[in-house]
């Protein structure tokens, strides 16, 4: 533990710390571009000069300096600020003053420390340097001219994405970033490029042009298209949301998100459901909320307890929370939210839980992915396993052979494998002191009770670890798991329900459903299309909602703008049709909810991380059969929100499907 | 970038050589090259296998050869990194060609000891033979590059063809070597004026008596 003193303030480090670090903890900012915290240290942009004791008599790099015992740092001396306004004048002399139509220009690092620690004025009179601008793809639009060469954006594609297609290529002067023969990054975690950039070289290509920092209202919310439960932070203007950023936290996201995460969110304005729909002569036409309660209570006093309720991928729990109470006094518990058909048992939520937590993921030493394209279902969990590997993880996987950033071995597609695993695996994995089983959906259906017993065979239940992991898709899975939204016999159970609402669900062979269908929900999409009657409700980002990860942890996003039209947030919606059915929910706020559920179900009463007991249901141990394929087929249109999204359609189109776009002259 | 290399279109390259294979000589020496690093450790490799790339290109084009990209992904692929990797370290290098040269690739270096010797004459030289800055002739014979300092300021001005250095030139030395090249002859490497490595003009100017045999100069200090 090197004890040092920054600016005679004596500070502790741990061993290994930087000098960077030590002033940081002595409460001395340090400015910099090319350092990341989450990235490797690269020391190429200089601007962390210090002045160290003992050492050399000329400033240091303090980024990539080791804190030592004894050092005496200095931050305001003299030379250290002679050293930055130099650095800075440097990095100035090529980047181009054209701040007021860079859509960096209000939370730029480049400009902030400029007027931080520049000088304030150019002794340049030469010609700047001009870079001609990178094809990145769909997602990141490039002013390569502003490039100031900090390599953030190389180093987080190598060691973050697992892409190595974007590079520096030439040097000195001539020095430019690019993607491989400036092709699209196909990377599914592009957009944080933009966030790493420290100045305005890579920008958000859908962003463009639209708003200043400023002018946007910043609302913490949890990110739905996939099940990881990214915290974020929707930017709105008006009525609309413009940006979606991650917010750290370092049990879930760390910095990351992924592009559908960012970039679905120019859906939410398009496609949207405003007003009530009731199907009149087989077309859908528009009506008042009244008349469209009074048709479903016409049919409801028809179906009796023969109702049904389907939970779509993207609800909160509040919602189903609702939609259950309502459905129970109707007299039926026919709930579903597996909406493919999915029939795993759900009697211990701890096998079918993301149980060594997305951070313990990383701490795993041996792992086994059971049919599951880690990459497309959870992206985040991805990285997490590239950092496992870093620390020494063997991968090895069962399913079809598909890139997932870094080196597996694909033992074949059977799930018999399960039962008899190659010796060379089952030795690591008796060795490994944290052996990790993976099960993803597409093993869910025949391989849960083999993978159960590999639990039981490899012990990945021990004091202090829990290796047994499943891979849920869907942002309310857990949380419906929880309420009771799962039959033993699946979906199947539901199809013969007179009336059945269908909360967001776009996933459902509606084919099947020969009752009344009532869709609850924000996008016009497969399920409004096939629906009797269209209620609209409100999208993730126009309610506060409570949503569990695929790891059990519960969190709750808040409200950061309203919904269109005649929309209402969905639990004010069941609130409203249960008074006009006759059962009148016992809440009419959203705290009265949120209290009322606590008292329910003690998993909601408080946010944070659940634990299950492990009694794992016992199941058939046999296993066989191919994993047929994953169940993402296309990244990029995975619900009603990106399939609205012209981005998304863009990305899935171009990216997957291999069209090229021409790009507009300038 | 007005001096950027000149990257041939990429259909056409990749047309060309996209069937680049080692040849069973070069195989052997690529092989000799890898085992001389650790393994997991073949990224070293990038800089030897891009130069032999390099000059197999060269025999095959009988010019001093360039890198398509379709041979960069090769090299990639046989030491297992991205080809972003490789590509980066052929573009940092500057005696790697990213474009084709012709038979005789003249680098002439202009950097200030040279340019005080005369490496203007030099220029001058190459110019009046038809030689364009960042250009091949057109008889497909000498492509010349203006560049930084190439380590034989003792004999400035010099310029560096192909493997070879041609020293202590001024415009008629310059044009001869052209010349000579041209009429398909080699002319002889390294001092044009006949001096041996960058021993002094005209005989050694200190420690006369070394020259000839050991002398022990201790007795004569005073």
């Amino acid at each position: 533990m090197p004890k040092l003193k920054v600016d005679g303030i004596e500070v502790e480090v741990p061993q290994g710390a930087t000098v960077m670090q030590a002033c940081n903890a002595a409460g001395k900012e340090i400015p910099h571009f090319c350092y990341h915290e989450r990235l490797s240290i690269a020391g190429n942009c200089r601007m962390c000069l210090v002045e160290v004791k003992p050492g050399p008599p000329k400033p240091q790099a303090s980024c990539a300096l080791p804190a030592a015992d004894n050092q005496e740092v200095f931050t305001t001396s003299p030379m250290v600020k002679h050293a930055r306004e130099g650095v800075m004048e440097f990095l100035l002399i090529n980047h181009p003053l054209d701040c007021p139509i860079c859509d960096q220009g209000g939370h730029c690092d480049l400009q902030d420390i400029a007027v931080a620690y520049g000088k304030g004025h150019s002794r340049f009179d030469e010609n700047k340097r001009a870079v001609t601008d990178k094809y990145m793809g769909p997602i990141v639009k490039t002013t390569m001219n502003r490039c100031i060469q900090c390599t953030r954006c190389v180093r987080f594609a190598e060691e973050v994405a697992g892409v190595e297609e974007i590079g520096a290529i030439f040097r000195g002067e001539d020095m430019q970033i690019t993607s491989y023969l400036e092709s699209a990054v196909k990377s599914e975690l592009s957009g944080n490029t933009v966030d790493l950039c420290p100045v305005g070289a890579l920008t958000s290509k859908p962003y463009q042009f639209e708003a200043r920092p400023w002018e946007l209202r910043r609302t913490p919310a949890i990110d739905v298209s996939d099940a990881v439960g990214t915290n974020v932070r929707l930017d709105a203007r008006g009525r609309q949301v413009l940006q979606c950023h991650p917010v750290i936290n370092d049990d879930v996201n760390e910095e990351w998100a992924t592009d559908k995460t960012r970039y679905m969110i120019d859906g939410l304005v398009r496609r949207r459901l405003d007003r009530p729909f009731v199907r009149r002569e087989g077309k859908l036409q528009p009506v008042s909320w009244p008349e469209a309660f009074d048709v479903i209570a016409d049919m409801a006093a028809q179906a009796g307890g023969s109702v049904a309720a389907v939970a779509g991928d993207l609800v909160d729990c509040e919602t189903m929370y609702a939609a259950k109470l309502m459905l129970g006094s109707m007299g039926s518990s026919l709930l579903e939210g597996r909406q493919t058909g999915l029939d795993y048992d759900t009697s211990s939520l701890a096998a079918v839980n993301f149980n060594t937590t997305i951070a313990g993921l990383e701490r795993a030493d041996a792992i086994l992915l059971v049919g599951s394209n880690l990459r497309w279902e959870a992206p985040l969990l991805n990285t997490r396993v590239r950092k496992a590997i870093k620390r020494g993880a063997k991968v090895f996987a069962i399913g079809p052979e598909v890139d997932l950033t870094y080196r597996v071995e694909w033992l074949g597609d059977d799930l018999s494998l399960l039962g008899s695993l190659p010796s060379h695996v089952a030795d690591l994995f008796e060795r490994a002191e944290r052996p990790t089983v993976i099960v993803g959906a597409a093993a869910l259906k025949g391989g849960h009770g083999a993978a159960l017993a590999l639990a039981k065979r490899f012990n990945l239940v021990r004091e202090g670890w829990n290796g047994f992991n499943v891979v849920h898709m869907a942002a309310s899975r857990m949380g419906g798991l929880i309420l009771g939204y799962a039959r033993p016999g699946g979906i199947a159970d539901l199809h013969y329900a007179r009336l059945t609402f269908f909360l967001g669900a776009d996933e459902v062979d509606f084919s099947r459903f020969t009752g009344f269908k009532v869709y609850v929900g924000h996008h016009g999409d497969r399920g409004a299309a096939a629906a009797d009657v269209v209620l609209p409700g409100a999208s993730y980002a126009e309610k506060s909602g409570t949503y569990v990860n695929l790891e059990g942890r519960v969190q709750r996003g808040e409200r950061a703008v309203f919904p269109p039209g005649d929309a209402r947030e969905d639990w004010s919606i069941f609130r409203a049709l249960s008074e006009r059915l006759g059962h009148t929910l016992p809440f009419d706020s959203l705290p009265g909810l949120r209290e009322h559920m606590g008292q329910n179900v003690p998993q909601f009463a408080k946010l944070g991380l659940l634990s299950f007991d492990w009694t794992p249901p016992s199941l058939s141990e046999s296993a066989s059969g191919a994993v047929g394929r994953y169940p993402i087929q296309d990244f990029y249109l995975t619900n009603a929100i990106c399939r609205a999204s012209p981005t998304m359609q863009r990305c899935s189109a171009e990216l997957i499907h291999g069209e090229s776009f021409a790009e507009a002259a300038e | 970038m007005a001096d950027a290399p000149n990257i041939p279109d990429e259909a056409e390259v990749r047309a060309r050589w996209g069937g680049f294979k080692w040849t069973p000589e070069n195989e052997r020496r690529a092989a000799e090259i890898i085992a001389r690093f650790p393994k997991g450790r073949e990224q070293s490799a990038s800089l030897p296998l891009l130069d032999l790339a390099q000059r197999q290109v060269g025999a095959e084009t009988r010019t001093q050869g360039w890198l398509p990209v379709p041979v960069i992904e090769y090299v990639a692929a046989q030491i297992g990194v991205a080809y972003i990797r490789v590509y980066e370290v052929a573009t940092f290098y500057t005696m790697y060609n990213l474009a084709p040269v012709g038979r005789y690739h003249v680098q002439v270096c202009g950097t200030t000891p040279c340019m005080l010797r005369g490496s203007d004459e030099v220029i001058a030289a190459c110019k009046n033979k038809g030689l364009v800055k960042g250009k091949t002739t057109p008889d497909g014979l000498f492509t010349l590059t203006e560049v930084e300092c190439l380590g034989a300021c003792a004999n400035a001005p010099m310029v560096q063809i192909n493997d070879d250095n041609y020293e202590d030139l001024d415009y008629d030395r310059t044009t001869a070597v052209l010349e000579a090249l041209a009429r398909g002859e080699t002319p002889h490497a390294g001092s044009q004026i006949g001096r041996r490595a960058s021993c002094p003009e005209g005989g050694p100017t200190t420690l006369r008596e070394m020259a000839d045999a050991n002398h022990d100069y201790r007795g004569e200090w005073a």
